[in-house]
């Protein structure tokens, strides 16, 4: 089993959501995130104050797959997410321990 | 401090319930009986034909006069509404968005506590104080309680609606004036000290400038035969000056908030500021207009005038913003736009349309400048700007009031008599330096002397530790969004 964490850019969730669902991954934790890596923020003023905002908002997808099917999810993200502009964000890949789902206390892959 | 506060509640209770028995009984206001009109011609020794039509013409007087009054009262109550609009939700949503959100039901509380608290004390005292009497600084206490406040009209102030409906009216500015001052000392300010400052600072501070700028015998009433006759409309020394510089005086006194400037603190939502804005340009027509008292072309004079102020503000606060960091933002433009508000609010009735688009023209830029350029160079905390656009846009306007104020517009001195620098009559800048000076002083000492009374007492700033939770939860037990609930 292995954990899918992909920060990528809020507008091309929609596209990465359908092509995910496309070649039967459904089941994913999504949450809305701040931060940067080596793109640039923006410049806000308010009554003559400048804010350099470097905070860019952006969306982080969480799935623990089998292992299997993996490399096909990675592949799929990687297709839909790429803009080519920095700032399309990142992948991590860690190995997960343990599943277990609360509604009949499945383990192991039966839970995913 | 608990038990304290029961006791005070109780003591208000009782006092509040003694009340209606030291009020004099005044004539009931659900009267429909006319002002007091003419009680029509006497007719000796003329045939029964002509007493007829004399009693006939004498009825048609008092019904003429009742239609005026019942326009001129209609329109003062609508007035008086759109004023409390301006405090609430108008000042509360402009102020509310500007602060962070962990701030925002706090500064929203304070414009609220008002409305409750300065309406009680001017039942008690406050109208009696500011129009009561004919003393050159203060009023008196005949009015006290309300006592002979009802549907007759008081001749000196307006003669054709019931003085209650001029109580209620003015009633309204001594509310959003101390109010203002709020956006000085917005996010670092207890409660209890806001509370006990502004009662104080309505009683010592708004009451004698109202006073002295409106009420009868006042020293700086252009009308009643003050000695500097200052032209203030609606209110440009008596609101905006004072609270303005209040506000100033707070802000320094105060402190910086802490982080400031290095730290962001930018509007939690502009949604609501906008929203304010909105509220207060079209509030503001009941402050302006409405002081004319009475449903007349002056009031449409005054009410045209506002409007082509704030629409030339607006613009000329955005082009300035345009202009220096390349884009117009919406902050700028609903900014602007108050401060042309501010800025014709003592010049409204005694100005014609293009003199009223060059004032608001001339605010939105003196306020950009202050609330930009200045600001920064003295770094002073005015957290919400409230003496950048009220203090410099009511200074502004009162001295441009000199300049552009016209008899053909409002023959205030009497018929005939020029009135400001486009009749010819360039003394009337002194005049209204005299009366933008004396406000300045007064609102300065006073507010000086009350932050420390009210320090000394009950503590103005909150720790330190309570300002970075937030004002919100340490002053009020809230969180204004619980959104995940």
């Amino acid at each position: 089993m292995m954990k899918i964490e992909a920060i990528i850019q809020p507008s091309r969730f929609e596209s990465v959501k359908d092509a995910l669902r496309e070649i039967g991954i459904e089941g994913m934790t999504v949450t809305e995130v701040r931060g940067h890596g080596r793109q640039k923020g923006h410049t806000e003023v308010y009554r003559g104050r400048e804010y350099t905002v470097d905070l860019l908002p952006k969306l982080k997808l969480e799935m623990v797959l089998p292992d299997p099917l993996v490399q096909r999810a990675v592949d799929t993200i990687l297709k839909t997410a790429k803009t080519g502009k920095i700032g399309d964000g990142k992948i991590f890949l860690s190995r997960v321990d343990e599943a277990i789902r609360i509604r009949n206390e499945e383990r192991g892959e039966n839970a995913l | 401090m608990k038990h304290l506060g029961w006791k005070c509640c109780f003591l208000m209770t009782m006092v509040l319930a003694a009340l209606p028995l030291l009020a004099q009984q005044t004539p009931s206001l659900t009267a429909t009986s006319s002002p007091a009109a003419a009680s029509g011609t006497t007719s000796a020794a003329a045939p029964e034909a002509s007493t007829a039509v004399n009693d006939k013409l004498a009825q048609l007087d008092q019904r003429v006069t009742a239609a005026q009054s019942a326009g001129d009262n209609a329109w003062m109550l609508v007035s008086a509404a759109l004023v409390l609009m301006m405090t609430g939700p108008g000042l509360a949503l402009f102020y509310g968005g500007l602060v962070r959100r962990k701030n925002t039901l706090a500064i929203m509380m304070q414009s609220f506590l008002l409305m409750a608290l300065i309406s009680v004390l001017w039942a008690l005292v406050g109208y009696s104080l500011c129009f009561g009497g004919n003393g050159p600084v203060i009023g008196g206490f005949e009015h006290a309680f309300l006592r002979g406040v009802g549907a007759e009209p008081n001749p000196d102030y307006a003669g054709t609606i019931p003085q209650a409906t001029f109580m209620i009216y003015q009633l309204m500015f001594a509310i959003i004036t101390p109010a203002l001052i709020t956006g000085a000392t917005a996010e670092r300010m207890k409660f209890s000290g806001t509370v006990l400052f502004l009662t104080l600072w309505f009683l010592v501070v708004y009451a004698p400038l109202a006073h002295m700028v409106w009420g009868k015998g006042g020293l700086l009433n252009a009308s009643l035969g003050g000695k500097f006759p200052t032209l203030d409309f609606a209110g440009g020394t008596v609101v905006h000056i004072s609270s303005g510089v209040s506000a100033l005086v707070c802000a320094l006194y105060l402190g910086k908030r802490t982080g400031y400037p290095k730290q962001p603190m930018p509007p939690h939502s502009l949604v609501l500021s906008f929203i304010g804005a909105c509220l207060l340009w079209v509030g503001w027509f009941g402050f302006n207009a409405g002081s004319a008292l009475a449903a007349s072309a002056l009031a449409t004079s005054a009410f045209v005038a506002t409007h082509f102020a704030t629409a030339a503000a607006a613009i000329s606060w955005s082009l300035a913003e345009w202009f220096k960091n390349g884009r117009p933002s919406a902050l700028g433009a609903i900014s602007g736009a108050v401060a042309g508000l501010v800025a014709i609010t003592p010049a409204a009735g005694f100005v014609g349309p293009m003199p009223a688009l060059a004032i608001g023209f001339v605010a939105g830029l003196v306020c950009y400048w202050m609330v930009t350029k200045v600001k920064s160079i003295f770094g002073y905390d005015d957290a919400l700007d409230a003496f950048g656009v009220h203090g410099a846009g009511g200074t502004i306007g009162a001295l441009l009031t000199g300049v552009f104020a016209q008899q053909v517009v409002n023959p205030i001195f009497g018929a005939g008599k020029p009135v400001g620098g486009l009749d010819g009559h360039w003394g009337q800048l002194g005049n209204q330096l005299v009366g933008v000076l004396f406000a300045w002083g007064f609102a300065l000492v006073g507010t000086i002397v009350l932050l420390k009374v009210t320090d000394m007492i009950i503590g103005v700033r909150v720790s330190e530790t309570e300002e970075i939770e937030g004002l919100d939860i340490t002053q009020h037990g809230e969180e204004a969004y619980n959104l995940e609930s």
